[in-house]
């Protein structure tokens, strides 16, 4: 299942990141990894970005950042 | 002894100044690291008798940096001199700001780590085990509440403690990447040993503001209230304290002036000095100041307490529609402030395009410095109100922002299909909790760091261009000053684009700063060899409207003023910030382009409807 399909409110872990290079790295260091839980909180008026909070913190990530996270329940 | 220099470090957001602040008592000055030059801030503390320079390191996710603000805090963090570091870690966020203290712990010479916001974590129900943390990483750990000033004495202890240990890495070292699997995984294990969480009682209603602030109905109109009442402060607060200034420089004058006379200085020496130099100088001290002084800490105020970044998370998809980045919004916002600062702001954003997109279109916001203009010709030429701004006026004020703001966007989106291509980068948002913000810490970063900077900088630009003004306004040749010379050499062009000679050599000579177009354009007409003051707006109205001026030009005159090239200031910090002079011409040009379109339109509209 792809991030951006999860519902709102709902958990889940991360698979895996399908970003290369400086946006991988990004999102490593704002603690998107392996098996991290992830839920979605709320979304921008236009619908994206999304408000994702991981590890304690809010962290927006807009629709096509979030297809490339692949995530299990 | 030489001071010792240790450094804090941490995640941004999780109150670095707070503590350096709280350490230092607020006093800074600008410190040079070898290698690069950069300017981080750095105080001067004093623990039992012993001397430490603090310096308060930019907030930073990681040691591989990213954005140009990263690159500071990396170029210190991996500096010979640094003996030890202090990482501040968020209590209501444990597990992330262990990633950063993992990275740092392996590649400085000597670490403590300090868990700050402990208050704000117990209010959630958050506790955290400073023993357990210290045994799984083998570095000392305290607890402080940087904002009540409580645990700051054993903070210090334990870094004095842990400088008279040998360094655990005799030789700093940078980061590899193979480092971050085991910072995650290590940050995540030691979390779950050191954090317990109980019952968090707030959390429904912090979820409860976020859904309202990001609403399409409430959220928006949260916004657009928020900008009005901003806005509306800051017009109505610096009315007096300008009048003030004002009144202060005009006393200055003469008696400098009389000081003058008085040692027999000779008029060739005086009269520039005094109605050209100090002149400009006090003009442009007295309108750009107090609005500023009362804009930036609002600002600061709002970005405090957590809501800027969701002013930019709500408009990120309009930007992202231009290829730009989301953050743009935020620079976007200080923009109205000063233009400068904007620039300066840019840094935040991570991507080179996207930061040199945000940087060439800050100069469409109109600044505090062309608000004053754009007040007045709306007062005095479309709600005919006389001083004051109606509703209407404002009304006709907010239409003039929005399109300002939608210009900006739509040359942010030619940007991006021209000079700078590309598709826009991931834009990574962190929308952190909110906070009571701290009202200490606002005045002197907000004062300080932005308004007494940039007016330090006007300043310089301001008293040569006084000079000149004087120089071109009272020396003649042939008959006619320098000054009506430049005027009806412009006057071709003036009139093609709707306005006149007069208006277009105020604009070129307002270049230093933008205060004192208007003002030029009144000493043009009346042909007097100084700035006279602005006096009432009918009187100013009935001046302009002498002179051939029609509601079309004051539309054509406001539009110009939006849309020209950026004030000497803002042109110098793109040089500065974006180390081009090409780019610098870009974005004296952009605008112009732009500005040159609108009154082209008007002009085509003052044909037909005129």
């Amino acid at each position: 299942m792809r991030l951006c399909d999860v519902k709102l409110g709902e958990s889940v872990r991360i698979n895996a990141l399908g970003h290369t290079g400086a946006v991988l790295q990004r999102l490593q260091d704002l603690g998107f990894t392996f098996g991290c839980e992830i839920t979605p909180l709320f979304r921008a008026p236009s619908g994206d970005p999304t408000a994702y909070g991981l590890r304690g913190s809010v962290i927006a990530l807009r629709f096509c950042d979030a297809a490339l996270i692949e995530v299990a329940i | 002894m030489k001071p010792c220099l240790i450094a804090l470090a941490g995640n941004p957001n999780v109150g670095k100044s707070t503590v350096f602040n709280a350490l230092t008592g607020m006093r800074r000055h600008t410190g040079n690291w070898t290698g690069k030059t950069v300017t981080n801030a750095v105080g001067r503390c004093t623990h039992k008798g012993r001397e430490y320079d603090v310096a308060d390191v930019p907030g930073t996710y990681s040691l591989r940096a990213l954005s140009e603000e990263e690159c500071v805090a990396c170029d210190l963090l991996a500096s010979d001199e640094l003996e030890l570091a202090v990482v501040i870690l968020d209590a209501t966020a444990l597990e992330r700001s262990l990633i950063l203290a993992v990275q740092l712990i392996g590649s400085v010479k000597r670490c403590v780590l300090c868990v700050n916001l402990i208050d704000g974590a117990a209010k959630r129900g958050i506790f955290v085990d400073d023993k357990a943390l210290s045994n799984y990483f083998g570095v000392p750990v305290c607890k402080v509440c940087a904002r009540k000033r409580e645990g700051l004495d054993a903070l210090m202890d334990l870094v004095e403690d842990a400088l008279c240990r040998e360094p655990r890495n005799p030789k700093p070292s940078g980061c590899d990447c193979g480092i971050m699997d085991y910072a995650a995984k290590a940050a995540h294990e030691a979390a779950t040993l050191a954090v317990t969480c109980g019952e968090d009682r707030t959390k429904a209603l912090r979820h409860r503001i976020d859904c309202l602030l990001s609403s399409r109905i409430t959220g928006t109109l949260i916004m657009l209230l928020l900008m009005t009442v901003v806005f509306y402060i800051t017009i109505k607060g610096a009315n007096y304290p300008s009048a003030l200034l004002s009144e202060g420089f005009a006393l200055l004058e003469a008696w400098v002036y009389g000081l003058l006379l008085k040692i027999g200085a000779p008029w060739w020496l005086t009269e520039p000095l005094v109605f050209g130099v100090l002149r400009v100088l006090g003009w442009v001290v007295a309108v750009m100041l107090p609005p500023m002084a009362i804009f930036f800490p609002l600002f600061t105020l709002l970005e405090d307490w957590g809501l800027l970044p969701r002013i930019a998370f709500n408009m990120d998809s309009s930007f992202k529609r231009c290829n730009a980045c989301g953050k743009q919004a935020l620079t976007t916002c200080m923009g109205f402030g000063c233009n400068a600062v904007g620039v300066t702001a840019c840094r935040i954003i991570d991507s080179k395009r996207e930061r040199m997109i945000a940087m060439l279109t800050n100069s469409f916001i109109p600044c505090n410095g062309r608000f004053p203009l754009l007040i007045s010709l709306i007062c005095a030429f479309i709600t005919g109100s006389g001083a004051r701004l109606g509703i209407l006026g404002a009304a006709v004020l907010a239409v003039a922002v929005l399109l300002a703001i939608y210009m900006s966007l739509a040359a942010s989106w030619l940007l991006s299909k021209t000079l700078l291509k590309g598709q826009s980068s991931v834009c990574t948002l962190e929308l952190p909790p909110f906070r009571k913000p701290e009202i200490g810490k606002v005045l002197l970063r907000s004062m300080v760091e932005r308004s007494a900077k940039v007016l330090l900088r006007a300043v310089i630009v301001a008293a040569p261009a006084g000079l000149i003004i004087w120089i071109l306004s009272n020396v003649s040749v042939g008959g006619a000053t320098l000054l009506a010379h430049l005027t009806s050499g412009l006057d071709g062009v003036g009139r093609f684009l709707g306005l006149d000679g007069v208006i277009l050599g105020s604009f070129v000579l307002g270049l230093p700063a933008n205060e004192i177009v208007l003002p030029l354009m009144l000493m043009s007409y009346n042909a007097g060899g100084v700035l006279t003051e602005l006096g009432d707006v009918s009187s100013m109205g009935a001046i302009l409207r002498a002179n051939g001026w029609t509601v079309y030009t004051a539309v054509a005159v406001m539009l110009f003023s939006m849309f020209h090239w950026p004030c000497a200031t803002t042109l110098a910090t793109i040089i500065k910030e974006g180390k081009s002079v090409k780019w610098a011409t870009a974005a004296a040009l952009l605008p112009l382009i732009f500005g040159i379109g609108c009154c082209l339109v008007v002009r085509a509209l003052a044909i037909l409807f005129g």
